[in-house]
């Protein structure tokens, strides 16, 4: 990485990027054009083109979001977005088989490592396409499917078919239906019956292109009395224009199965990241949602949940940093519709050097849901006179035996704080690490070992240069 | 440094023998007999010391010398300024420092920033320590002996087996380490984890504010005794109201303030006679 390059990078340690080398690069803009030939490339049956078509004239026709940062959202620049870009020739099943300088990328970020050490499966895309692919045997031969979108549409088709936009449809929302017209790659993932994947299998997406538009799609299906987990890494390299994320995820969890979808983002600075996350939640299964955003421009998230079925359990578990231009709009939303079904979101969000965090959560439980359980924790810190903090709490409860529980608070760091910690040796930038990883200790306790490593040495990185 | 033993809760030799005199005076050192000038260590020299607090002077010229192994008792009422010197020798931002010096081993303390001194061997137990929700006992004093020892950390295991010692010897449970620093502990839980800290830490210069306040008796046996472990090596300032730590941790010298002031200084009996007496004609004796 040139001095210059790393100048610009300042502490994101996943600011750097490769020579783009891509084998098909779109203009940039969007038109129905872009996305007929998106559709065309990748040889999709005619039922896919006609969805991203109508997808795209329902983005065309929709209105931008007037609430979470509108200023923001208005400044995108569609037109200046690539839509499309493929950098290698095709997934790869081997690693050695990746060109050399997309694998570079990923083993700075420690892809291939972690896949050995602790991981069932795993998928790395590169701007719009996966590039690199492998699951366990042992899973594979139990039934379950773990590919990248694409090849899941080629090979799966009814599968496909059924489920996609059935969680999430074009409509729901603007930035769902942009992804809808011109999504590529993402992950689908299928257990069958009765199957427990017992190591987590995980996805990394990776923009390497200044002005990228990057729309994953994922789906995951859990069949009854199944279980999974699945991780999502991202980085970005730090440009002076901006990129776009957006991504679209749908979770079916079958009677009695569990999916567990654990995100570690970690943008660049200069990326929108406007992604719909949403799970259905079948009789007795669980859905959680664990999320961390650490980078970003803009990130406007909300994973929800839909508990359909009776005794199903969903939990959110979020942290969002947002640090000198940033700005975290991230929360969750659970929906009760069955009896005897229970909820907890547990939000934490840290602002600091001019950062924004808000948290805005709904819940709600229907007329006909009897005895549920909601419970909702969000605390905010903020760590100087600068950063803000806002929570937009939402509930709506029909049903009154619900017992619903809902705890927020927002606190400083003190001066005592950090002189305590100093007077025991601590620099100040250790001490407010100290502080802000010790805040995030009940979401890193639920992250996996490694990853729990990884945050905390980021969340450290973040907080170096913090004071003074 | 000292061994694990001197973490039990057998009674120091020198509770029996009051006001006697130290074995580590100046004259016993070898070096020092055969005629080789060695600066002292761990000498801790406050002159003239002036601090105010938002324009309120608080100290208005301190002047005292601490050495290692001694123990100087601090007494007087709230608002004397005890605990205003207690921070600032830390270095706590908050004051300001209007004139004199404060030197350990001829190096300008004031100058550095509070976690150098601790880093130098400086230890404030705090009156009132802070909360720092999610980050578990166990995992910050390792990391915080770490730091102020930095290259002559003990080894993991030599560390568990220190801390073992310290936590059996101030009765405190292994599920301790599992908390979170001062979350949610009552008054004599900090006062015990505050003293653990200083076991562990093995500072030069050893400053305990108010540490016996809140405390039971059978607290502040332990508390005291786990003080009387950590001092050989240190020299120690103990800031209270009452004489009743004294009783167990016996200084050599017991200074009081007043107004900001120290107004007299003196050995055990002084702490004595405060204990009968009160402030009251020391303070009547200030204003004459």
């Amino acid at each position: 990485m040139s001095n210059e390059a790393r100048e610009a990078v300042g502490d994101y340690k996943a600011g750097w990027h490769d020579p783009e080398q891509s084998t098909i690069r779109f203009d940039a803009g969007l038109s129905e054009q872009v996305v007929r030939d998106i559709s065309e490339l990748k040889n999709e049956p005619e039922w896919m083109t006609d969805i991203r078509v109508k997808a795209y004239h329902h983005f065309m026709a929709r209105p931008m979001p007037t609430w979470g940062s509108t200023e923001l959202l208005n400044s995108i620049d569609f037109d200046k977005i690539c839509y499309f870009l493929r950098s290698g020739d095709g997934t790869k099943g081997d690693w050695d088989e990746v060109p050399e300088d997309i694998k570079n990328t990923f083993e700075k970020l420690g892809i291939p490592d972690a896949e050995k050490k602790w991981l069932g499966g795993v998928t790395a895309q590169y701007e719009s396409e996966t590039i690199y692919h492998s699951i366990r045997e042992d899973l594979e031969s139990q039934g379950v499917i773990f590919l990248d979108m694409d090849a899941g549409l080629r090979e799966y088709p009814e599968i496909v078919k059924k489920y996609f936009c059935s969680i999430i449809p074009y409509q729901d929302n603007k930035f769902s239906a942009l992804n809808t017209a011109v999504w590529s790659g993402g992950s689908f993932l299928y257990v069958p019956k009765g199957v427990h994947v017992e190591l987590p299998v995980q996805a990394y997406f990776r923009i390497n292109s200044e002005n990228m538009g990057q729309f994953e799609r994922t789906l995951i299906v859990a069949e009854e009395g199944s279980s999974v987990s699945y991780i999502e890494g991202c980085s970005a390299p730090t440009y002076s224009s901006d990129s776009l994320h957006s991504a679209v995820v749908e979770l079916i969890a079958m009677p009695g199965a569990y999916i567990r979808y654990t995100t570690i983002q970690n943008w660049s600075n200069n990326v929108y990241n406007l992604v719909t996350k949403r799970g259905v939640a079948y009789e007795n299964s669980t859905i959680e949602w664990v999320d961390a955003n650490v980078g970003s421009k803009l990130t406007m998230k909300y994973p929800a949940i839909i508990l359909k079925g009776e005794g199903a359990h969903g939990e959110v578990i979020s942290v969002a940093y947002a640090g000198e231009g940033m700005h975290q709009d991230a929360g969750a939303k659970v929906h009760h519709l069955a009896s005897n079904t229970t909820s907890k979101i547990l939000s934490k969000s840290i602002s600091k050097d001019g950062g924004r965090g808000s948290y805005r959560g709904m819940v709600t439980v229907s007329k006909k849901a009897d005895n549920c359980k909601v419970n909702v924790v969000c605390d905010a810190l903020i760590l100087d006179g600068k950063s803000r903090s806002d929570t937009y709490p939402t509930m709506e409860i029909k049903n009154s035996s619900c017992r619903c529980e809902h705890e927020a608070s927002v606190s400083k760091v003190s001066d005592d704080q950090v002189f305590y910690l100093m007077s025991r040796g601590h620099s100040e930038d250790e001490a407010m690490a100290l502080i802000v990883n010790g805040f995030f200790e009940p979401f890193i306790r639920e992250l996996p070992m490694e990853y729990a490593v990884e945050l905390n040495k980021l969340m450290a990185l973040e907080m170096e240069g913090s004071i003074g | 440094m000292f061994g694990m033993e001197s973490y039990g809760l057998t009674i120091r030799p020198r509770m029996a023998s009051r006001g006697r005199t130290r074995l580590h005076k100046v004259g016993a050192d070898p070096l020092k007999q055969s005629g080789f000038a060695v600066a002292e260590e761990g000498v801790l020299k406050i002159r003239d010391l002036h601090v105010e607090i938002g324009g309120e002077p608080i100290l208005k010229g301190i002047n005292l010398t601490l050495r290692k192994g001694e123990i100087h008792a601090l007494m007087g009422r709230n608002g004397s300024g005890k605990s205003t010197l207690a921070n600032v020798l830390m270095g706590h931002p908050d004051y300001d420092i209007t004139g004199g010096t404060v030197t350990l081993d001829g190096e300008d303390l004031l100058e550095l920033a509070a976690w150098e001194r601790a880093r130098k061997g400086v230890f404030l137990s705090f009156q009132y320590p802070q909360a720092v929700p999610g980050l578990k006992v166990g995992n910050f004093l390792r990391k915080s002996v770490q730091a102020v020892h930095g290259d002559d950390t003990l080894s993991a295991r030599e560390f568990r087996a220190e801390l073992n010692a310290a936590m059996e010897a101030l009765d405190m449970d292994k599920k301790f380490l599992g908390r979170y620093v001062n979350d949610g502990f009552s008054g004599g839980e900090k006062k015990r984890f505050e003293i653990l800290q200083l076991m562990l830490m093995k500072p030069r210069i050893a400053i305990l504010d108010e540490t016996d306040s809140g405390l039971d008796i059978d607290a502040m046996r332990t508390v005291a005794n786990g003080i009387n472990a950590s001092v050989d090596n240190a020299a120690c300032l103990i800031i209270t109201h009452y004489q009743r730590i004294l009783e167990h941790v016996q200084p050599d010298h017991v200074h009081v303030l007043i107004g900001g002031k120290i107004v007299a200084s003196g050995g055990y009996e002084l702490a004595v006679k405060l204990e009968e007496k009160g402030y009251e004609w020391l303070e009547q004796e200030a204003s004459a």
